[in-house]
């Protein structure tokens, strides 16, 4: 009995090792014709149609694990995958973090809407100081005089509001707190803009799917989910007050309006609180980062090219998936930045397209 | 003579054709490796725990530099400004996990007493017993769903009836959540117990002339108690840990907690909603911290649980 133990160990060693030891062995062949990626999951629904489609039609298969814009920045900065995504564009501080250059690729646009619940009221107008002062704590109940003031025909209750917003840190929040932060100058002072900030009121949920859920079962409340999620779940949205003085209610159209402006070369803005007339106030692009010289790690020029095929692609043929998503697609600005950005990317000092 | 040429002697004497030291060598060497091969894979444990714990302390070097010991006494959560207090999580976790521990008490004690002691056999009782294992089967998150979606509508209209802020998240929920969780540990592991005091010691109660009750009172109680007390500290332990069920009911308000009806945040939970997109060493850094945190608090009231259960064997 004690030999047949001790032999069954020794064999499932044997074993093991050996199978271990084959496993390293069959990437080379593969590795061209794979993409790694990891980052936002907003994007996400889309990508994975985007990246579906393009296996298809090119047999180049990607593998995207939607782990975060965070999660997404940190991978790429420590090389453990090809390209990043994320709904926030890298910081100064981050990108002199990174070993080399990153480059950011706009792929399409989001918007992030200001949803609510309150029974009987479809139709509700916000302004940027009334929302910001709603977020603050300043404004407590629904039938405060300065909402009262914007909307003067629907019949406001005389509950408190209650505040949804995140629990986890999320390019959602980025983007509504950086809107914030540019129209509200309290705001700016006391909490700032940033994935996860210091909320001076509300509950927090996790995800996009948990603020919309918690937002629809307790009443008299109000919290901000991206538009895919508040279109796909029919949840009333609130038309905010723009730049220009326009009540703009949330819709691909005015999503995509709102890029329609001139942008940096390097993308890298942020799109909130656009100048654009009938643009939504609260939108973002989503990008995908890349570094400028792919030639690291033993990364082939095969495997680069690949890479940027795959993403001139979805600027491209790939933007024909957005809309039916209910992702907005990018504006014509924005493709040609994207383009000339993807003709400056190098592989040991020479543009791959 | 020595024992060794003995022991040949009397072997060639009964007629062995092998030496036996040889068949007995093997076997000894077999079982030094084996023994020594047992011993290893204990000793691998120690050496596991002290390196989570050494990671969890390397790691949390950077937030340890910049804010010292007002780590622990600052109630202010400030990713945008770098400012991190864990005093309103050690908060939060402390106050749900000792509710929801002093909800479980009372209900496990009943439910083990009747399973172990009333009923304890019988077709009826073991479908019970599974009831309440398969209880401690289910998957946090499921739990999390259950709260969100029945506890939550439930407290929201108990709240309004008693005139308090009607959003039904907050502690309470998730001290009763925690309640239905932690439940089925306490509750096997008391009835395990108070099923093995020995029956002669309740039937000596009984030819005395105690009643039920008495018997239960002073002599079942009595013996099982550091038994039924390590239950309700795994439960605790349990419940000072939970992550997914606590996160989808409690709030996440990240400031100290100013009502039992409130909302609140616990340290796993934070951890598990910001470490994916945490940016920056000292946020990081500080995350580590509060785990490293939640190491210790665990760690602490597990070492005092164990001497207050060695004391109740000692009595």
């Amino acid at each position: 009995m004690r030999n047949l133990i001790l032999v069954i160990t020794i064999f499932t060693l044997l074993i093991s090792s050996i199978v271990f030891n084959g496993c390293g062995k069959g990437d080379k062949d593969k590795s061209a014709k794979e993409i790694l990626g990891a980052g936002a999951t907003f994007p996400y629904p889309l990508y994975s149609k985007m990246f579906d489609a393009y296996g298809k039609e090119k047999g180049v298969k990607v593998n995207y694990q939607s782990v975060g814009s965070g999660a997404g920045i940190q991978q790429l900065t420590s090389k453990t995958v090809d390209f990043g995504a994320s709904d926030a564009f890298m910081s100064d501080e981050e990108m002199s973090k990174a070993p080399a250059k990153v480059v950011h690729i706009p792929i399409c646009l989001g918007a992030v809407t200001v949803v609510y619940n309150l029974e009987g009221i479809t139709t509700l107008k916000l302004s940027p100081d009334v929302l910001s002062d709603i977020f603050l704590g300043k404004i407590k109940k629904w039938d405060d005089e300065k909402i009262k003031s914007i909307n003067p025909d629907a019949k406001l209750p005389g509950k408190e509001i209650n505040v949804v917003h995140r629990s986890d840190g999320s390019g959602t929040s980025f983007i509504f707190t950086d809107y914030l932060s540019k129209v509200n100058e309290g705001w700016k002072s006391s909490v700032g803009t940033g994935k996860s900030v210091n909320w001076p009121v509300g509950l927090g949920a996790k995800g996009n799917e948990g603020v919309g859920g918690l937002v629809k079962q307790t009443p008299a409340s109000i919290g901000y989910v991206e538009l895919i999620y508040a279109l796909q779940n029919n949840m009333p949205m609130a038309s905010l007050k723009n730049k220009k003085g326009n009540f703009i209610a949330p819709t691909l159209k005015s999503t995509n309006a709102a890029a329609n402006v001139s942008l940096p070369e390097d993308t890298r803005v942020s799109l909130t609180n656009s100048d654009a007339d009938e643009g939504y106030p609260i939108v973002s692009f989503t990008w995908i980062l890349l570094y400028q010289e792919q030639k690291y790690e033993n990364k082939s020029e095969e495997k680069a090219r690949e890479l940027l095929k795959l993403l001139s692609w979805m600027a491209h043929e790939g933007q024909q998936y957005a809309e039916p998503l209910s992702y907005a697609i990018l504006s014509t600005e924005a493709v040609k930045k994207a383009d000339a950005i993807l003709k400056s990317v190098t592989y040991a000092g020479k543009p791959l397209l | 003579m020595n024992a060794l040429t003995l022991d040949n002697t009397i072997l060639k004497v009964k007629g062995k054709a092998f030496s036996y030291r040889k068949k007995l060598n093997k076997f000894g060497v077999f079982d030094f490796l084996f023994k020594n091969f047992l011993g290893l894979s204990a000793i691998s444990f120690i050496i596991l725990l002290i390196g989570i714990f050494l990671t969890l302390l390397i790691q949390s070097i950077p937030s340890i530099e910049v804010f010292g010991i007002n780590f622990y006494t600052k109630s202010v959560w400030d990713p945008v400004q770098s400012q991190f207090g864990s005093l309103p999580f050690l908060a939060g976790t402390v106050i749900t996990s000792f509710l929801a521990l002093l909800i479980t008490i009372p209900f496990s004690l009943a439910v083990s007493l009747f399973l172990g002691e009333y009923f304890s056999k019988g077709f009826l009782s073991n479908l019970m017993k599974n009831c309440i294992e398969l209880l401690g089967g289910i998957p946090s998150v499921i739990y999390g769903f259950w709260g969100l979606f029945f506890l939550v509508p439930i407290m929201r209209a108990f709240e309004s009836s008693i005139g308090v802020p009607p959003l039904g998240i907050g502690i309470s929920t998730t001290s009763l959540l925690l309640f239905v969780m932690i439940i089925p540990y306490s509750a096997s592991i008391g009835r395990e117990v108070i099923s093995l005091v020995p029956s002669n010691l309740k039937e000596a109660a009984l030819a005395l002339g105690a009643t039920k009750y008495e018997v239960v009172r002073s002599v079942i109680l009595p013996y099982a108690k550091s038994g039924i007390f390590a239950g309700i500290l795994l439960a605790l332990g349990r419940a000072l840990g939970e992550t997914m069920a606590v996160t989808m009911v409690i709030g996440n308000r990240n400031l100290l907690p100013d009502s039992i009806f409130g909302p609140a945040n616990t340290m796993a939970s934070l951890i598990a909603n910001e470490f994916t997109e945490a940016t920056g060493d000292v946020y990081l850094s500080s995350l580590i911290q509060i785990g490293l945190l939640l190491f210790i608090v665990t760690t602490v009231i597990n070492i005092v649980g164990k001497q207050i259960i060695k004391r109740f064997g000692k009595d």
